[in-house]
C-alpha cells in the first residue's frame, strides 16, 4: 500500500470532529483534542476554509462545517462569482484579439454562458449571458468535458448543427484526449457555418476546473488557411485563462 | 522606432495604482499599493501623504519593469486623484504638517454650520457653485488653520503650502513646483468657477492666505517635467478622480454621461462650456480644461450608498458570503415581492441632500424572502441613479440618450438590466474597466501630443456590453412611484442637529 497523506488524514480528522455532537469549536479546542500544533491545526483550517469545507463564525471565531460539504459535488463557485473574477481579464482578451469573449460553465449538461464581451467593433450584439449552449459543438465545451468539470458527462444524444458537428461517442472522446494533450480546445464550423472559437480551462484551488474562457469569431480570423487556430490567439486565450485561475487561486499558476 | 507609452498615477482612497497604456489605450501593466487608514476619533478620517508618496516612488519603476520598459519610453505621466482630501506641508522641508484630512472626514461639522450664518457664506456659495458642505476642502483648511497654533502666521508668510493630492505628488515629482488643476480646485469652494482663480471674497470669508495656494493649472497641459519616480518624464495631466473617469469614458460632448459605480456612485454629465447652476439637487463642477481652451463643466450627482449597501447585505446581515453572490441570491425570485430599501445610513445625498434622514427596509409582509431583500438592495442603486438623472435632465434641459457605466457594480448583469430598464436608455459598459486611470493616461498623453485630439481618443472606445430597457412602462410609473414613497419614510427620522 502506498504511504498515506498525513495532512490528508489529519483533515479528515478535523471534519469528523466538527460533523460529531458539538457544531462549533475554538482553534484551541480542535487542536487540543487531536494532539496536533496549534499552529499545524490552524494551517489546515485555513485551508478547508478557503475550499468551503468549514466556515468560521465572524463573531466567536468558532469554526464548523462549511456548505461546501453540503453537496461537494454541487459548483461551489457561484457562477456571478466567476464573472466578477473574470471580468478584468476577459476585457483585455477581446481588446487584444478583436473578438468576443465568453466564459462558461456547466449547467444540466450544457455550457451556461456566465459573461460575455462584445466583439469590440462597436456592430450591434446582444448579450447572451444565461443562454445555454451545446457542450459537444463549442471550443468551451469540449474544455469543460475534457476536464468533467462538475462531474459533467458526454451527453446520449449529439444534436447536429453542421456537417463538421462530432457526432458519434466515438469522436468526441478522440475530441476530449485531444483537448487534455493539448490543454485547450477549439471547433471550426462545428456550431455554426463560417465561425469558430478556441478556449481554455479556468481552474480554481487544488486545480479543480470551474469554468472555461474562450474566444469566436469568423473562421478566416481566428484560423489560418489549414483551418488551425493561429497559435498567437490560442496563446492570448491560454494566457488569460491562467490569469484568471490564478485570481481564483489556483497556486500552480 | 521603440513603441512608447502613457502612464497615469490613479491616487485613490484605499489605494494608489500605476498604470501603462499603450497608444491603443490598452492596459499593458499594472502596480498597485494600498495606504493606511487613519481613524483616530469616530468621523474622523486621516491620510499620511509620506506613505503615499513613497508608495509612488516604489510603484512607478514596478509598472515600468512589468510592462517591460523605461523611463525613455513614456511619453507622459497623468494624474488622477480622490478629491477634496486636503493637505499642508512645510515649503523648506517638503514635511507634511499632520495628516491628509481625507474627504470623507466629518469634523467640520460645526465650522460648516457656523460658517453658513456668517456673512458671506452666499456669496462663496455663488462662486464656487457649490453648497457650504463637511464634503469640500476650503472649510478643511480653515479647521486646519484654526488647530494648529502660529499655522496661519506661517502660512502669510509663504513658509507653509496648501495642496489637494495632485498638488502634493507633482510638488514631490517636479522637486518644488506648487501647481493644481482646475478640477480639483473647483472642489475647495475657495476656486471662481466662471475665472478660474482663487476667489478673493471666498478666501478673505474662510481666512485663507493666498501665499499658500497653489497655481491654478488647465487640467490638460505640461505641468513640468519629474525628477523624481518617472525621471526626465513630463506631467502631461491632473484630473479629480470622477472627472477622469468622465474623460477616460470620452464623455466630451454636452449631453454625455458617465455613471462610476463603487462604493458610492457618481453621476457626471457634460454640460459643455455652460457652468449649469443646478437647482434640484446637484453640484457643478469643472469636468476638464484643455491647454488654451474654455473649460468644459459638468453636472455632478453623488450616491452616498450603493456598493457599500451590497457590502452591508453581506457583512452586517449575513445574508452572502461574497458581493457577487447576491445576483445569485436575487435571480432566486421574479421580483422584489413590494419591499423597498432605502439605504438613507448617514443621510441622504443628491438630489435630497438631507442629513436627518435614515435607512428604511418597507413593504415587509410573511411573503418576503431573503431574494426580495436582496433584489431590493440591487433595486435601491438602480433608482436613486433614477432620481439624480431626473434632476440632471431639468437641470441641463438636456435629455440623456444613453448612460456609460464603470466600476465594480457593473459586473451585476441584473442590476445593470433593472438600471436600463428604469432609467429608459440604453446602459452601456466600455472594454477598458479602468476609465479612471485611462481618462489620466488619455489627458497627458494629449497634453504631449502622444494623442491628436479628442476625436482620436473617441476611436479607442469600444462597447463591451450593452443593456436595453425592456421594462412596460406602466410598471416602470407604478414601481418608481413607490419607490419614492418609500424615500419619503426616510425623511425627518433623526432630528437635524
Amino acid at each position: 500500500m502506498p504511504a498515506t497523506v498525513q495532512s490528508i488524514e489529519r483533515a479528515a480528522a478535523i471534519l469528523r470532529l466538527l460533523g460529531g455532537g458539538s457544531r462549533h469549536l475554538p482553534l484551541g479546542e480542535i487542536a487540543h483534542s487531536l494532539d496536533l500544533a496549534k499552529g499545524t491545526t490552524h494551517g489546515i483550517l485555513r485551508t478547508l476554509q478557503h475550499v468551503g469545507f468549514v466556515e468560521q463564525d465572524r463573531v466567536s471565531g468558532h469554526y464548523q462545517l462549511g456548505a461546501g460539504l453540503v453537496r461537494p459535488g454541487a459548483g461551489y463557485l457561484d457562477p456571478n462569482e466567476l464573472r466578477s473574477h473574470a471580468i478584468n481579464w476577459a476585457d483585455p482578451l477581446a481588446a487584444r484579439t478583436g473578438e468576443a469573449v465568453r466564459v462558461g460553465t456547466v449547467l444540466d449538461g450544457r455550457v451556461l454562458v456566465v459573461h460575455h464581451v462584445f466583439r469590440p467593433d462597436d456592430t450591434f450584439q446582444t448579450l447572451d449571458v444565461g443562454t445555454l449552449l451545446p457542450i459537444h459543438a463549442t471550443a468551451l465545451g469540449k474544455v469543460l468535458l475534457a476536464y468533467r468539470s462538475a462531474g459533467v458527462a458526454p451527453p446520449a444524444d449529439l444534436d447536429r448543427f453542421t456537417r463538421r458537428t462530432v457526432r458519434t461517442p466515438h469522436g468526441l472522446a478522440a475530441e476530449v484526449v485531444r483537448v487534455r494533450d493539448a490543454g485547450w480546445g477549439y471547433e471550426v464550423e462545428e456550431m455554426t457555418p463560417g465561425n469558430a472559437s478556441v478556449a481554455a480551462p479556468i481552474r480554481g484551488p487544488g486545480g479543480l476546473v470551474v469554468g472555461a474562457v474562450g474566444t469566436s469569431g469568423l473562421v478566416e480570423r481566428i484560423c489560418d488557411r489549414r483551418y488551425h487556430p493561429h497559435p498567437h490567439l490560442v496563446a492570448l486565450v491560454r494566457e488569460t485563462a491562467r490569469a484568471i485561475s490564478r485570481e481564483l487561486g489556483d497556486g500552480r499558476h | 522606432m521603440t513603441e512608447r507609452y502613457v502612464v497615469a498615477i490613479d491616487q485613490g482612497t484605499t489605494s494608489t495604482r500605476c498604470i501603462v497604456f499603450d497608444r491603443r489605450g490598452r492596459l499593458v501593466s499594472l502596480a498597485q499599493q494600498e495606504h493606511k487608514q487613519y481613524f483616530p476619533r469616530p468621523g474622523w478620517v486621516e491620510h499620511d501623504a509620506a506613505e503615499i508618496w513613497r508608495n509612488v516612488e516604489r510603484l512607478a519603476p514596478d509598472a515600468l519593469r512589468r510592462a517591460g520598459i523605461t523611463e525613455s519610453q513614456v511619453a507622459a505621466v497623468g494624474i488622477a486623484n480622490q478629491r477634496e482630501t486636503t493637505l499642508l506641508w512645510e515649503r523648506d522641508t517638503g514635511t507634511p504638517v499632520g495628516h491628509a484630512i481625507v474627504w470623507q472626514d466629518t469634523r467640520t461639522d460645526q465650522l460648516v454650520q457656523d460658517l453658513l450664518g456668517k456673512e458671506g457664506a452666499k456669496q462663496v456659495e455663488h462662486d464656487s457653485a457649490l453648497p457650504m458642505a463637511t464634503y469640500f476642502s476650503g472649510p478643511r483648511l480653515r479647521w486646519m488653520l484654526d488647530h494648529h497654533p502660529g499655522l496661519r502666521e506661517r502660512a502669510e508668510r509663504g513658509e507653509i503650502l496648501f495642496g489637494t493630492m495632485e498638488t502634493w505628488l507633482i510638488w514631490k515629482l517636479t522637486g518644488g513646483l506648487h501647481v493644481t488643476d482646475v478640477t480639483n480646485a473647483s472642489r475647495t469652494m475657495l476656486l471662481d468657477v466662471h475665472s478660474l482663480d482663487w476667489s478673493p471674497a471666498a478666501l478673505a470669508f474662510f481666512g485663507v492666505p493666498r501665499a499658500m495656494l497653489p497655481e491654478v493649472r488647465p487640467s490638460v497641459g505640461v505641468f513640468g517635467t519629474a525628477v523624481a519616480a518617472f525621471p526626465g518624464v513630463r506631467i502631461g495631466a491632473a484630473l479629480g478622480d470622477q472627472q477622469a473617469a468622465l474623460f477616460g469614458q470620452t464623455c466630451f460632448a454636452p449631453g454625455e454621461a458617465k455613471c462610476t459605480y463603487g462604493t458610492g456612485s457618481f453621476l457626471l454629465l457634460n454640460t459643455g462650456g455652460e457652468l449649469v447652476r443646478s437647482t434640484h439637487g446637484l453640484l457643478s463642477t469643472v469636468a476638464y480644461q484643455m491647454e488654451g481652451g474654455p473649460p468644459a463643466y459638468a453636472l455632478e450627482g453623488s450616491i452616498a450608498i450603493t456598493g457599500s449597501l451590497v457590502q452591508w447585505f453581506r457583512d452586517q446581515l449575513e445574508l452572502i458570503a461574497t458581493a457577487p453572490e447576491i445576483e445569485t441570491l436575487a435571480r432566486t425570485v421574479a421580483d422584489n415581492g413590494g419591499c423597498y430599501i432605502v439605504p438613507a445610513f448617514s443621510g441622504l445625498y443628491a438630489p435630497y441632500w438631507r442629513s436627518e434622514a435614515r435607512g428604511v427596509i418597507v413593504g415587509l409582509t410573511s411573503y418576503i424572502t431573503k431574494g426580495h431583500l436582496a433584489r431590493a438592495v440591487l433595486e435601491a442603486t438602480a433608482w436613486q441613479t433614477r432620481e439624480v438623472l431626473d434632476a440632471m435632465n431639468l437641470d441641463s434641459g438636456l435629455d440623456l440618450a444613453v448612460l456609460r457605466v464603470d466600476g465594480g457594480m457593473t459586473a451585476d448583469n441584473l442590476l445593470m438590466q433593472f438600471l436600463a430598464d428604469v432609467l429608459d436608455v440604453p446602459v452601456v459598459r466600455p472594454l477598458a474597466a479602468e476609465t479612471v486611470s485611462l481618462g489620466a493616461a488619455y489627458a497627458a498623453g494629449l497634453a504631449v501630443g502622444y494623442w491628436p485630439d479628442l476625436e482620436g481618443l473617441r476611436q479607442n472606445w469600444h462597447r463591451a456590453a450593452q443593456w436595453l430597457p425592456a421594462m412596460d412602462p406602466a410598471v416602470r410609473t407604478a414601481e418608481y412611484g413607490n419607490w419614492r414613497r418609500a424615500v419619503e419614510r426616510t425623511f425627518d427620522w433623526t432630528r437635524q442637529s
